[in-house]
């Protein structure tokens, strides 16, 4: 069996935070403490939670636009998390990002064209000049723009549009792995659908890995082959796209699903409304972090923290609940 | 006698590069403890109409026509200190954005108290009692310590559930939410929601309900009203729409939302697009809004457009060739 593109070991990421008069104490949000994971090539593993789950964190630690606190990052056999620049460099052509808004991720003063041609001259994936303007009109018709639109700058572009001009950038370096931070989010009903289906030809076509952080269930359900549902800083359940929106074992995946309205007037549901809100990441509650929500919680949770074990098959749960409730 | 109609709506705001018709010529009619979504997406004009009901568009640039019947009174024509003493005790509004619509250097208590103090007259001890049995009232712990803080001090939801005890206060007769819970994580959305149906139930309240999530609209709703490009292309009751949408544009846009459970139902199938983009509102549009992007457009809707017409029962359209009858094909 060929090595995982993409493993995360323990990752941890601590932001520090001043507090106390003149900021001299220091404390610490635990944004993301003890992930692990893999992606295969060509598959889609969805990260979900909500807001500050440090689903974003997990990302862009991986892309390492900041250093990690703990842990290893891995592409392809070879440790990134503490790679020198210069091989880093070389990495992050294999790895590239889309941001979800794309008003603020491309730059107002530059033309489409410039846009495109960055990547692919920092890289240094153009023969000569001839085949950089190949590439370049090649990559707005993989994204379906018109080529006249080369020569437009950014506003003058719906937020669609920009979206697949963010896609194009992001396929310039002909990366294997894109981060998709929230990609679809931002867009229209109907603009979403288009981005979407790009997204899943542009999988098909170029056999890409795709790491889709999301807090759109129904877009993951959709999109995804495995999905790992994150909460306060930990991933609370990795399973497959069927065995997670089937038979959901967390109780806060089941919360989470369940939360979600369907668009069926009159459908039968019973959503388990969770109370309180989401604890600061600052002071994680002990034991599981889920304890001070979950509607199943005894002794053991308050104390003990849960590990990651598997649930049958390829289902990954981290919870105490020894008959973890059914379905 | 409905509680609010709306008649031939149009706000039009004057820019540099020409007049934008965000809503033209828009009718509907809200009853009394009704709840009515208006569905569409960015720009289709369905927060400029809610935003004309409270008389909130600066004019100029913007400028209003048409006639907004609130219990009878057009309140276009109503001066602006007849209008304020509707604006919050009859008519109230919850936004999108809570920590925006709050004033961050009052706190909680002060902002419920003052629009009880303007609206019914009581003063500070009462308006504080009535405060705390608000919040009480929305959910909120430990009333008594909430109403002394600070929005920052509350989450989102918290925040949220504030907007919804300021806006209920005074007891209105119409409450408008625009996006009420698009900014909340799905969590919290579903206690905000489950509060807001439970209160429907005690207040009695008719709701306008303005969202682009289809999900909330099949959760809360009682009719439905569909906008797009600034007018109303189709209205019927919730189910009905879900079960048989007549007009192209809705169609589509229930294609192309992803359902829960898609999975396991069988083949991922691909998502309905609706190829192009909303005209730009600047231009003087002849013909059907939706022809440049529908699959059915003819030269007779590039030509022509189509008023609204019954196509069943309770059941508005504007198309020339949507089906007409119980079921639609």
């Amino acid at each position: 069996m060929s090595p995982p593109l993409l493993q995360v070991n323990d990752l941890k990421k601590h932001f520090p935070v001043k507090t106390g008069l003149f900021g001299r104490k220091s404390e610490w949000v635990y944004a993301v403490d003890g992930v692990s994971f893999e992606i295969a090539r060509g598959e889609t593993l969805s990260l979900v939670g909500e807001s500050g789950c440090g689903k974003s964190t997990v990302g862009r630690a991986i892309l390492r636009l900041f250093d990690v606190t703990s842990g290893q990052v891995i592409l392809d056999g070879q440790r990134i998390d503490d790679a020198h620049p210069s091989t880093m460099r070389q990495m992050r052509q294999r790895m590239q990002v889309v941001f979800q808004d794309p008003f603020s991720s491309l730059n107002p003063r530059m033309r489409v064209r410039d846009i495109l041609a960055e990547p692919i001259r920092n890289f240094g994936l153009a023969k000569s000049a001839a085949d950089l303007e190949t590439r370049v009109t090649a990559l707005m018709d993989t994204v379906r723009l018109p080529r006249e639109a080369l020569n437009r700058r950014p506003h003058e572009f719906s937020g669609g549009q920009r979206q697949r001009i963010g896609i194009a950038r992001a396929l310039a370096a002909e990366p294997e792995l894109i981060v998709c931070d929230e990609a679809v989010s931002a867009l229209d009903v109907s603009v979403k659908a288009q981005i979407v289906n790009l997204l899943q030809d542009l999988q098909r076509e170029f056999g890409l890995a795709l790491l889709f952080i999301s807090h759109d269930l129904a877009i993951v359900e959709h999109m995804t082959h495995r999905v790992a549902v994150m909460y306060l800083g930990k991933i609370v359940e990795v399973a497959p796209r069927r065995e997670i929106f089937a038979a959901p074992r967390h109780p806060y995946t089941k919360a989470l699903l369940s939360a979600v309205p369907l668009p069926e007037p009159g459908a039968q549901r019973n959503p388990i409304i969770l109370g309180g809100d989401v604890p600061s990441p600052i002071n994680p509650p002990s034991g599981c972090r889920f304890h001070t929500r979950c509607p199943y919680v005894f002794d053991r949770c308050r104390t003990e923290e849960p590990q990651l074990r598997s649930a049958g098959g390829e289902q990954w749960v981290a919870c105490h609940l020894d008959a973890l409730p059914a379905g | 006698m409905a509680l609010l109609e709306v008649e031939n709506l149009q706000t039009h705001f004057r820019t540099p590069s020409g007049i934008n018709r965000a809503v033209d010529g828009v009718s509907f009619h809200v009853n009394e403890g009704e709840t009515l979504a208006i569905v569409g997406e960015s720009g289709c004009g369905k927060s400029v109409t809610s935003m004309s009901l409270m008389r909130l568009i600066p004019e100029p640039p913007g400028r209003i026509a048409g006639a907004i019947r609130f219990a009878g009174k057009d309140i276009l024509k109503l001066s602006d200190r007849e209008m304020r003493a509707i604006r919050g005790n009859d008519i109230s509004m919850i936004f999108q954005e809570p920590m925006t619509s709050l004033n961050p250097v009052l706190t909680v208590g002060r902002q419920i108290r003052e629009t009880l103090m303007i609206h019914q007259g009581l003063d500070q001890q009462a308006a504080e009692a009535h405060a705390i049995e608000m919040l009480t009232l929305v959910g909120i712990p430990e009333p008594k310590r909430r109403v002394r803080e600070y929005p920052h001090q509350l989450s989102g939801g918290m925040r949220q559930r504030v907007m919804i005890a300021i806006a209920l206060a005074c007891n209105p007769k119409l409450l408008i939410a625009d996006e009420p819970t698009t900014a909340l994580d799905v969590t919290i959305q579903a206690q905000i929601l489950k509060l807001m149906l439970d209160l429907k139930r005690r207040v009695g309240a008719a709701i306008i309900l303005i969202t682009h999530d289809l999900g909330v609209v099949a959760e809360i709703a009682e009719r439905v009203m569909v906008m797009y490009a600034g007018r109303k292309v189709e209205e019927a009751p919730v189910a009905e729409l879900f079960r048989s949408p007549r007009h192209p544009y809705t169609q589509g846009l229930l294609g192309a939302v992803p359902r829960l459970g898609s999975s396991l139902t069988g083949a991922a199938r691909r998502l309905a697009e609706i190829p192009g983009q909303v005209p730009d509102l600047r231009k003087p549009i002849t013909g059907c809004v939706f022809a440049g992007r529908c699959a059915l457009a003819t030269d007779l809707c590039r030509q022509y457009a189509p008023g609204l017409e019954e196509k069943a029962p309770r059941h508005i359209a504007a198309c020339h060739y949507a089906a007409k009858g119980a079921v639609a094909a």
